[in-house]
């Protein structure tokens, strides 16, 4: 059966890329370091020497529109394009060309359905920064093949929070139910308080610190029970209007499983909102 | 009021780099021929397959004539939507990070809980 090499749950910023490769007078004073906490961020997966990636993230607004939207959905094809031209135009991100893992989709789709998730699934999905993000962070060579899943957080009516914890601990499972000799990684990512086009965007931090402190702590002690027991999805409007993003984290929390300790927990105060890596290695720390 | 409507144009405008910037110059125009000619066409479905029943109110194509983010806020149009396309026409014309901070002070009248923007 394939082994989780590694869990993994992250803020996606996508000025990362721009704000790491510029010089000069370009580059701003956080630069140097962000690509310090993101280097030993990405260590920790390299560490886990994973030949899959699973990647959680979510659409927004590329491929998946109100006329026919899905609240979870599989990417089973042989690659996966990425990035697109709003993307480039806002964040200056490269165009990219990803492999699949066809295989493990289909056992995920399969596996999942039998499970009683009603799986949408795509045969070409052009992905979008919530998945290349953690792709230029964490392994930006860009060398292994990825199966995308795609949340809903973004499109009200929203799944509640404790389906995607739930989602979450069946990724899990289906993972190292898959007949495979193969270390997978499931990689995903989301947000911390965020607002996104409201009074309180862009501000010196993000919108709520407190929010952003309680959540850090739920994530990296793997607090399920205390974060559903505050979480719903009336009260992700109160720390900014985007975080409902923060169900993303939980369906990582799931992954990892209740009470589990992240073994990396870093966090980066930015200006517009914090952020926040966690990495767990549920069959021990790699040597 | 169609929040799905707005939407729609944001999202079509938005991802098209010639009706960005011709959203840009000229608003009114571009929003009287997105009525007419795009408002009904589902997305990768022919024309001879339109929808026969989409428009706008005249308080929606106010807002968007007049590049109105307040108000298609608080009409409950997707804000990343708006902000994203917002930024692309307008960003170029201020220094960095300027002119998002002064579509969020724009904003800051507006209390919770914000209008909603399910469709």
């Amino acid at each position: 059966m394939a082994e989780v090499a590694a869990v993994i749950a992250s803020t996606h910023h996508p000025f990362y890329y721009r704000a790491s490769t510029s010089t000069g007078a370009d580059r701003p004073p956080f630069a140097d370091e962000w690509v310090a906490k993101i280097e030993r961020f990405r260590e920790t997966l390299t560490r886990a020497e994973p030949d899959v990636l699973v990647m959680v993230g979510s659409d927004h607004f590329h491929q998946l529109w109100l006329d026919n939207m899905p609240q979870f959905l599989v990417g089973k094809a042989p690659f996966f394009d990425a990035n697109w031209y709003n993307e480039e135009r806002e964040f200056g991100l490269p165009r990219m060309t990803l492999k699949g893992e066809e295989e493990l989709a289909a056992h995920i789709l399969r596996d999942g359905l039998d499970r009683d998730f009603d799986l949408a699934f795509s045969n070409e999905l052009r992905i979008d920064h919530s998945i290349t993000c953690p792709i230029i962070t964490l392994r930006p060579q860009a060398d292994l093949p990825i199966v995308p899943i795609y949340t809903n957080i973004f499109a009200p009516p929203l799944p509640q929070p404790k389906r995607f914890v739930q989602l979450g601990r069946a990724i899990r499972e289906m993972v190292e139910s898959w007949e495979s000799g193969k270390r997978v990684a499931i990689i995903g990512t989301g947000h911390l308080s965020l607002e996104l086009g409201g009074p309180r965007q862009f501000g010196e931090h993000g919108p709520d610190p407190e929010f952003d402190r309680k959540a850090v702590e739920w994530i990296a002690s793997g607090d399920i029970e205390g974060c559903l027991a505050e979480v719903s999805l009336d009260s992700l409007h109160s720390p900014g209007n985007a975080t409902h993003g923060f169900m993303d984290f939980m369906l990582m929390m799931g992954v990892a499983g209740e009470g589990r300790k992240a073994d990396h927990v870093d966090t980066l105060d930015l200006f517009h909102t914090m952020e926040a890596y966690f990495t767990w290695y549920p069959n021990g720390a790699p040597a | 009021m169609s929040k799905y409507l707005l939407d729609k144009f944001l999202y079509t405008v938005d991802r098209d780099p010639e009706l960005v910037e011709r959203y840009r110059e000229d608003p009114a125009g571009t929003v009287e021929w997105w009525e007419a000619e795009m408002a009904n066409r589902i997305l990768n479905v022919i024309d001879a397959e339109k929808t026969t029943w989409l428009s706008f109110t005249e308080d929606e194509r106010k807002a968007l004539r007049e590049h109105d983010h307040v108000t298609l806020f608080q009409m409950g149009a997707h804000p990343f939507l708006t902000l994203t396309l917002f930024i692309a026409m307008f960003e170029r014309d201020h220094g960095p990070l300027e002119y998002q901070k002064a579509y969020g002070k724009a904003m800051e009248h507006i209390s919770m809980p914000y209008p909603d923007i399910s469709t």
